[in-house]
């Protein structure tokens, strides 16, 4: 489903520049549940950005359900990105002034082709997709009347909207308390397991990463101990500090 | 995304903040309203005062003492002592000057004039019966000056309808005495014997606030008339020309006249003028045309605030709507679509801000034009310039940090600070 070869991202240039990915090779299999897990500054999020075609590689090739996406151009990204992406981000990214079933709207927005849904058809499945994440009741609270939570859930309604073959969540628990947290991640859980949805998470959360089927950690731009099982937990303290190498 | 659902997005994304969108609107209707305020009241100031020169008579010459020069179209009485009764009946004898029609010569001056308690600063003309016929004026009750008041310098006058609004408010003027005072000292009693009719429309010459005496009155016994040699004065002759054609004709038959009887060879620049109505408005249209394009840059100069006005609203919400394309940007939005919805939002806030803009022009305008300060004229040339302008920086502005924006990767707009 998802296959990268060679994949390296360069930041800048000459003496400043940062290696984000040093060459990378992965696969992640249909109906997976990864883990990608590392320091800050290790390259998980690029590699996540790059899968989700928010950010474009410096070399490599990825294919995403057997097409080439390297090579793409903005609007066949923007096609790809609203197809087969469902994106789950760290901060919600929620529009602030219009309510949750705007928010989850809006993806379908941008369809096109044989998958568009009519206008009609669009409030029934945003409804549908706030009912998955148990916001049935609240789809006309804006952001600023949502819990961190709930923001997050709305999030993942959108994310799911298009029915895309991928969810990728980039620390989809890092701006929540750990209550809600772990309903996020039940939630994750539930789609999983449900609907045999792929999943890709990035977190540097033990906890939330060994929920994971197979969890994948990034040392410096490398996967470093590839097809680890299991999160060391030994990990001493302060370790997700470390400052990003070759920085400025 | 089909025109009807980026029309909805746009809307959308404006009634999102609408106080972003009510800023950015107003810089639109600033920048119109002030263009079409000022360039319709420059326009009517313009009217107002060629008009008064065309509407005085369309073939009049006037014949001046002293240099005639611009602004100064009436000279004041006593500062040039150049030009006499007598090249006045010289003008307007036959074998000198065949075509002219109507010569009537005036002694102009300024004091003030007193009935009871009222009291007005105006001016008071010393004229010949011609004078009426001249300036094709109609006396609305009473007489006239008669040629027996000009010989026997009687002590009357005859008011222009302001004035004697302005000097006896309601009741009937006529038989009462009004006092003139002398620029000397002294006063003179004068009975008013009628009133013309207004004459409206015309600010330049303003015969509705004048007071109107007997020549040979305003020369010995209001104003100091005479020079050196004790030839009496005139201030201006008034000449009516026959044939419009012969105009220029005319003026060269009077300047050779008058060159003769003060002593200048042909040729030279003699100690009066003679200028026709043509060249007064030209005169007056020199000068009008710079107040319309002084007020045609104070108009840019708003119009210009309104831009940086739309700008910086534009520009300072940058931050917001680029995390917001580079969201919409992740969920599959194109760079096209991304451009269509800003140039829907800029074009609806632009035409929306132009419309009101425009309302609001027009209203100024009109509320001027109604408080009769000055007339306002409303030309299409000044709601084309607003609008075109306020639309371009509006759709630049909109458009501008959005293509920015739209061509970043959605992660770089996503994190854009």
């Amino acid at each position: 489903m998802i296959a990268i070869q060679n994949m390296t991202k360069v930041y800048g240039e000459g003496e400043a520049a940062v290696h984000a990915l040093g060459g990378v090779s992965l696969e992640i299999g249909k109906g997976e549940w990864v883990a990608i897990t590392g320091p800050s500054g290790s390259g998980k999020s690029t590699l996540m950005h790059i899968i989700g075609c928010l950010d474009s590689p410096t070399s490599g090739a990825y294919s995403l359900n057997g097409v080439e996406v390297s090579g793409m151009n903005d609007t066949q990204l923007a096609a790809v990105r609203n197809r087969e992406i469902g994106f789950v981000f760290q901060s919600f990214n929620l529009l602030s002034r219009v309510d949750a079933l705007g928010q989850v709207m809006l993806p379908l927005q941008y369809q096109r082709g044989e998958k568009r849904l009519p206008r009609g058809e669009r409030s029934k499945r945003a409804r549908d997709m706030l009912g998955l994440v148990g916001l049935g009741e609240r789809t006309h609270h804006r952001p600023t009347e949502l819990s961190g939570g709930q923001q997050q859930r709305v999030a993942i309604a959108r994310a799911l909207a298009q029915q895309p073959s991928i969810l990728l969540a980039d620390e989809p628990t890092g701006n929540l308390d750990s209550k809600s947290g772990a309903e996020v991640m039940e939630i994750f859980h539930r789609l999983h397991r449900e609907q045999g949805l792929t999943v890709v998470m990035v977190t540097h959360d033990p906890k939330v990463a060994a929920q994971a089927e197979r969890v994948i950690h990034f040392q410096d731009g490398l996967i470093a101990e590839p097809e680890q099982q299991g999160f060391d937990q030994a990990q001493p303290k302060g370790f997700d500090q470390a400052q990003p190498k070759g920085g400025a | 995304m089909d025109w009807l659902e980026s029309l909805i997005t746009a809307w959308h994304g404006l009634n999102a903040n609408k106080v972003r969108s009510g800023l950015t609107m107003l810089g639109v209707i600033i920048g119109v309203a002030s263009v079409i305020a000022l360039l319709s009241i420059g326009q009517g100031v313009q009217q107002s005062i060629t008009g008064s020169i065309t509407g005085a008579g369309s073939n009049l010459l006037f014949v001046a003492p002293g240099s005639f020069q611009m602004g100064g179209v009436e000279a004041p009485s006593g500062s040039s002592a150049s030009l006499t009764y007598a090249d006045a009946q010289a003008i307007a004898d036959p074998r000198n000057v065949p075509d002219a029609a109507i010569v009537a010569p005036e002694f102009t001056g300024n004091t003030q004039v007193i009935f009871g308690s009222a009291n007005i600063n105006t001016k008071v003309t010393g004229v010949t019966p011609e004078y009426l016929a001249a300036f094709g004026m109609e006396v609305g009750r009473g007489r006239f000056i008669t040629e027996g008041d000009v010989s026997g310098r009687g002590t009357v006058a005859v008011l222009g309808s302001t004035a004697a609004k302005d000097l006896f408010g309601g009741f009937d003027p006529i038989g009462q005495k009004i006092k003139v005072s002398m620029p000397g000292g002294g006063r003179v009693s004068l009975t008013v014997v009628g009133i013309l009719s207004p004459q409206g429309g015309s600010r330049f010459s303003d015969p509705d606030n004048a007071v109107i005496v007997p020549i040979t009155t305003a020369q010995t016994k209001i104003f100091d008339g005479r020079n050196a040699q004790g030839e009496s004065l005139v201030t201006s002759v008034n000449v009516v020309v026959g044939n419009e054609e012969r105009v220029d004709e005319i003026t060269d038959q009077i300047n050779t006249l008058l060159l003769k009887r003060h002593g200048f060879k042909p040729g030279e620049e003699g100690d009066f003028s003679v200028v026709s109505q043509a060249d007064l408005l030209a005169t007056l249209t020199q000068v009008t045309n710079i107040l319309v394009v002084f007020l045609g840059v104070i108009a840019a100069i708003s119009l210009l605030v309104g831009g940086i006005g739309i700008m910086n609203i534009m520009l300072v919400s940058v931050t917001e709507r680029t995390r917001e394309i580079g969201l919409r940007k992740a969920m599959g939005a194109t760079k096209v679509d991304i451009l269509t919805q800003f140039l829907l939002e800029a074009i609806i806030l632009s035409l929306a801000g132009g419309a009101l803009g425009i309302a609001l022009g027009v209203g100024i305008a009109l509320l001027v034009d109604a408080s009769g300060m000055t007339h306002a004229i409303i030309t299409p040339d000044a709601i084309l310039l607003a609008v075109s302008f306020s639309v371009a920086v509006g759709l630049f502005f909109g458009i501008y940090p959005a293509n920015h924006a739209a061509g970043l990767r959605p992660i770089e707009a996503l994190r854009y600070e």
